[in-house]
């Protein structure tokens, strides 16, 4: 028999003290022992609803309506006291990054004690300790004193997100809500969390909310999904329903974003980026980036209708919409060419250092003309050490040789002769602060073409203006700063400031870990189409298994300093030779499983 | 060796490295302080024959590095040489200043500090409140303000004009210890208060806003802990790390900041001693009292640096 856990009715919360909505109209239910996944981009208020589940507010917002019912008893009703005890006894929250959400002064034993402690679970101090043992096997971390004698910067990132699932889950709750738990945490790690947390949650019946901003992730774990965008949900339902029949155009367009590991497919990025609080426009909310639009979208906010019982959508076209072929299953192959180009760029035998530790050790790729190799690796896995070697960015010992259309590259990007510097650009893993912040994008976008061309004024508006078209950003950007730009924007900002060099090579390190799903596919057409347009040699650095299908002809995968496998994308995906590449494969998040006849 | 003895020994050998470097600068300025002491004891009336013979005989006339050298021999033996004017041992000379002014030191710190600190974290946690505000205009007011205006102020206010509380200029009775004559301690020691814990009170109240706003302590929040919990074992101990570094270098203040407070009520401690001998050119006296402030500028230093170790768990264990 299945019990409601949790019910949301008409969740709205507020900034304070302006009363902008945050989010609004937010409704659903889920049953114990049931997964929802909460999907939403940046800004679309999903961690703001989260936090509200537990009646907390950061400050500057304000819960200003409806009710959250958590096991027959309504949140915001409660007093501080039963608050407190419900907080973390019947409901309780997993935060995003577990490194700042554990007390670095306390030791972990201590802070999984102080739940049990505060909420009078168990009778005596030795029954606690028991439960404390028994919480800690059960997210597979040791228990004995030294370890729980620890301080939470003696963990690893996925140790520390274990005790933060342990304490959540240590009172026994009826509810736990889980915020982007995984975000920062290798694919390994987050797969190793994702079933730890599927099994607790099937074992003690208890109903979790995970949020996230990667549809991915959640196809596997959730047994329902509620995408939110700008504050609302815009479309709810089973997972299956809705990974197969997505009505509400955000959804698919998310879904078109995924990269797919199975099937070599181009990525579709939706156009435009979410809006904030306060820039919301009237109407529905996603019309302005919505190729289905009709002039009723602009003046009305669709409510929630039903296309199934169980699904409903917040659209005025959803069942039109439903019923064209879905998106997530549809594979147009994407056009990537490649192989039997020249060697353009070889490293050979590559070993640098960091400080006195050894970490690239005799590393051999190659990069050709027009083509783009991937190289993926797990964090530490040396991979982005050995792109700043190859931009002569590397500060530390390093031996072997880079060669350059046949000639020995000199170690330091100071001593490279100008038209070697021009013709290899790089491209920063984070927009946020790789862009010049007191600089117009004119200002920014300029320098290069100081730098390395002879060009007259008008010369170099013409080429400013070029430059803007090749990474689709509009003309008036130019007098803005990196500031007043999404963060999709920046980094085509900063793309643009590397092909103003026209280089030859393009390294992008991690360029898209910082975007937002729909934004990162767009980023990667971009880089795709770059490619095919001016034939750019391309090292895409990633760690993104998923990713590289769509981008890189030839793919290095990299552990611990080595490349461990090397060769064609589709060969090495389909059938992968060393034993750290199947087991990456295998954590990767993918939405296949779910996809009916896909 | 233990890694954090380790890091003791290291400190202090740097400690007297750095008092070595003060005592070369100090002798260095004493040096090239116009006039000279032995005109400064003969008076203007003194022939050229008594200020050589004078010279001569307080050793004067050496080259200076001689001098620098025989001076920091005494110093590392304890002894810091005669004073020129009293012709007594500089050690004696001063020893009943240095009582009393670490007396007034003492009691100005245990008075400021934790009443800083708890108007600081308090303060901090009644963010945008009215006693926040109240504390911060306070506070802020207190620090614009130089110590000797809060002192004439505050004689103004509690010995001369409103009220007669307390004696304006201190006249204390050598034969009796400070502790026992407390009521002429309370406006320097006041003074001081209001000089040092204003800055303690701010830094505590941004790193205390700082700490509320942490992730995690709005997990320790959302796991039900009582806002007693929150506080006492969540925030405070990570909101004082900041504050323990202030709290040094105020201390360290203090103990050359007395000068100031000691000249305005006329207290006989080492500020006033410091005065005396500057006007007298009382080399050996200058330097001892230059050397002891800076030495408890270089101990204050050391503690809060070890205290922030020891209070810091990633840099206890860290330590190699």
């Amino acid at each position: 028999m299945s019990t409601i856990a949790l019910t949301v009715r008409d969740l709205r919360v507020e900034l304070d003290p302006s009363g902008i909505e945050i989010d609004d109209e937010v409704s659903f239910e889920l049953e114990a022992g049931e997964v929802l996944g909460l999907v939403g981009e940046s800004a679309s208020g999903k961690t703001t609803a989260a936090t509200a589940l537990l009646n907390f507010q950061r400050r500057g917002a304000r819960i200003a309506g409806g009710s959250v019912n958590v096991a027959g008893s309504d949140v915001f009703e409660l007093g501080k006291s039963q608050l407190r005890h419900l907080r973390g006894g019947e409901i309780s929250y997993v935060p995003q990054d577990p490194g700042s959400a554990l007390n670095p002064a306390l030791r972990i034993g201590t802070q999984l004690r102080e739940v049990l402690e505060e909420h009078g679970f168990g009778s005596s101090d030795a029954e606690r300790r028991e439960r404390v043992e028994e919480m800690m096997a059960e997210v597979l971390l040791p228990s004995d004193r030294e370890f729980l004698r620890r301080y939470p910067h003696q963990l690893s990132g996925g140790q520390q997100q274990r005790v933060v699932l342990a304490m959540a889950f240590a009172c026994r709750p009826k509810v736990i809500v889980l915020d982007e738990p995984t975000t920062g945490l290798d694919v390994t790690t987050q797969a190793h969390v994702l079933s730890t947390l599927r099994d607790l949650a099937k074992a003690h019946g208890v109903a979790a909310v995970y949020v996230t901003h990667d549809l991915a992730v959640v196809a596997e774990l959730a047994d329902r999904i509620a995408v939110m965008y700008a504050g609302r949900i815009v479309e709810r339902g089973p997972s299956h329903d809705l990974f197969n029949g997505a009505s509400h155009p955000y959804t698919r367009g998310l879904l078109a974003a995924i990269p797919v590991i199975e099937g070599r497919r181009a990525l579709q990025g939706i156009p435009g980026y979410a809006p904030r609080p306060g820039r919301r426009p009237p109407g529905c909310a996603f019309q302005p980036r919505c190729s289905y639009a009709v002039d009723r979208c602009e003046t009305e906010m669709p409510p929630e209708t039903s296309v199934s019982p169980t699904h409903l959508v917040r659209c005025w076209r959803a069942v039109e919409i439903g019923a064209i072929v879905s998106v997530a299953s549809d594979t147009n192959e994407s056009a990537l060419v490649g192989g039997g180009q020249e060697a353009l760029l070889q490293v050979k035998n590559l070993t640098a250092w960091y400080g006195t530790r050894e970490i690239l050790h005799d590393v051999d790729i190659t990069l050709r003309a027009r083509e783009c190799l991937a190289v993926v690796g797990e964090s530490g896995s040396g991979k982005t050490t050995l792109s700043r070697c190859i931009a002569g960015l590397h500060a530390f010992k390093m031996t072997g040789d880079i060669e350059f259309q046949g000639a020995p590259l000199a170690r330091h990007a100071r001593s490279r002769p100008v038209p070697i510097r021009r013709s290899i650009q790089y491209v920063f893993q984070n927009p946020y602060s790789s862009l010049h912040p007191r600089k117009t994008i004119a200002q920014i976008l300029r320098q290069p073409l100081d730098i390395f061309f002879d060009l007259d004024r008008t010369q170099r508006e013409e080429r400013l203006a070029e430059l803007l078209e090749l990474v689709s950003l509009e003309g008036s950007l130019l007098r803005r700063y990196p500031d007043q730009l999404s963060g999709g924007e920046r980094q085509r900002v900063a793309i643009a400031r590397a092909l103003a060099a026209d280089p030859i090579v393009l390294v992008c390190d991690e360029v898209t870990s910082w975007l937002d799903v729909s934004v990162q596919a767009s980023i990667v057409e971009l880089l795709v189409r770059l490619q095919q347009e001016i034939g750019l040699c391309m090292l895409f650095v990633t760690h993104n298994l998923a990713l590289i299908r769509s981008i890189a002809f030839e793919v290095a995968v990299m552990s611990e300093g080595r490349v461990v496998e090397y060769g064609p994308t589709d060969q090495v995906l389909a059938d992968p030779q060393a034993s750290y590449t199947r087991s990456l494969l295998a954590d990767t998040p993918t939405i296949k499983g779910v996809l009916s006849g896909g | 060796m233990p890694p954090l003895l380790k890091v003791i020994v290291r400190r202090t050998l740097l400690g007297l490295l750095t008092l070595l470097l003060v005592s070369i600068v100090v002798f260095a300025a004493t040096q090239a302080l116009p006039s000279d002491t032995a005109r400064a004891i003969l008076g203007r009336e003194a022939t050229p024959e008594r200020l050589t013979a004078l010279r001569e005989q307080l050793g004067l006339n050496r080259p200076a590095i001689v001098q620098y050298g025989s001076w920091l021999g005494g110093v590392a033996t304890g002894d810091l040489g005669d004073s020129l004017v009293a012709k007594q041992p500089v050690t004696a000379l001063i020893s009943g200043r240095v009582r009393n002014s670490a007396a007034l030191v003492l009691v100005a710190a245990l008075i400021s500090v934790p009443l800083a600190l708890f108007l600081g974290s308090l303060s901090g946690l009644l963010r945008d409140r009215g006693f926040d505000t109240v504390v911060s205009l306070g506070s802020l007011t207190l620090a614009a303000l130089p110590e000797f205006v809060v002192g004439i102020l505050l004689i103004l206010l509690l010995a001369t004009q409103v009220f007669h509380i307390f004696p304006a200029v201190t006249l204390l009775d050598p034969q009796v210890s400070v502790f026992a004559q407390l009521k002429i301690l309370v406006l320097p020691s006041l003074t001081l208060v209001l000089a040092v814990a204003p800055y303690i009170v701010r830094t505590l109240r941004a790193s205390m806003i700082e700490v509320l706003e942490s992730d995690y302590i709005q997990m320790a929040r959302l796991k039900g802990m009582s806002e007693r919990t929150v506080l006492g074992r969540h925030a405070l101990p990570n909101a004082v790390v900041p504050a323990i570094q202030v709290i040094a270098l105020n201390l360290a203040w203090l103990a050359g900041g007395v000068v100031v407070v000691e000249y305005l009520f006329n207290y006989p401690g080492i500020g006033s001693a410091l005065m005396d001998a500057v006007s007298t050119r009382d080399l050996p006296v200058i330097q001892a009292i230059t050397l002891l402030i800076a030495g408890l500028y270089v101990i204050f230093n050391l503690v809060a640096d070890i205290l922030t170790i020891l209070v810091s768990p990633r840099l206890r264990t860290g330590l190699q």
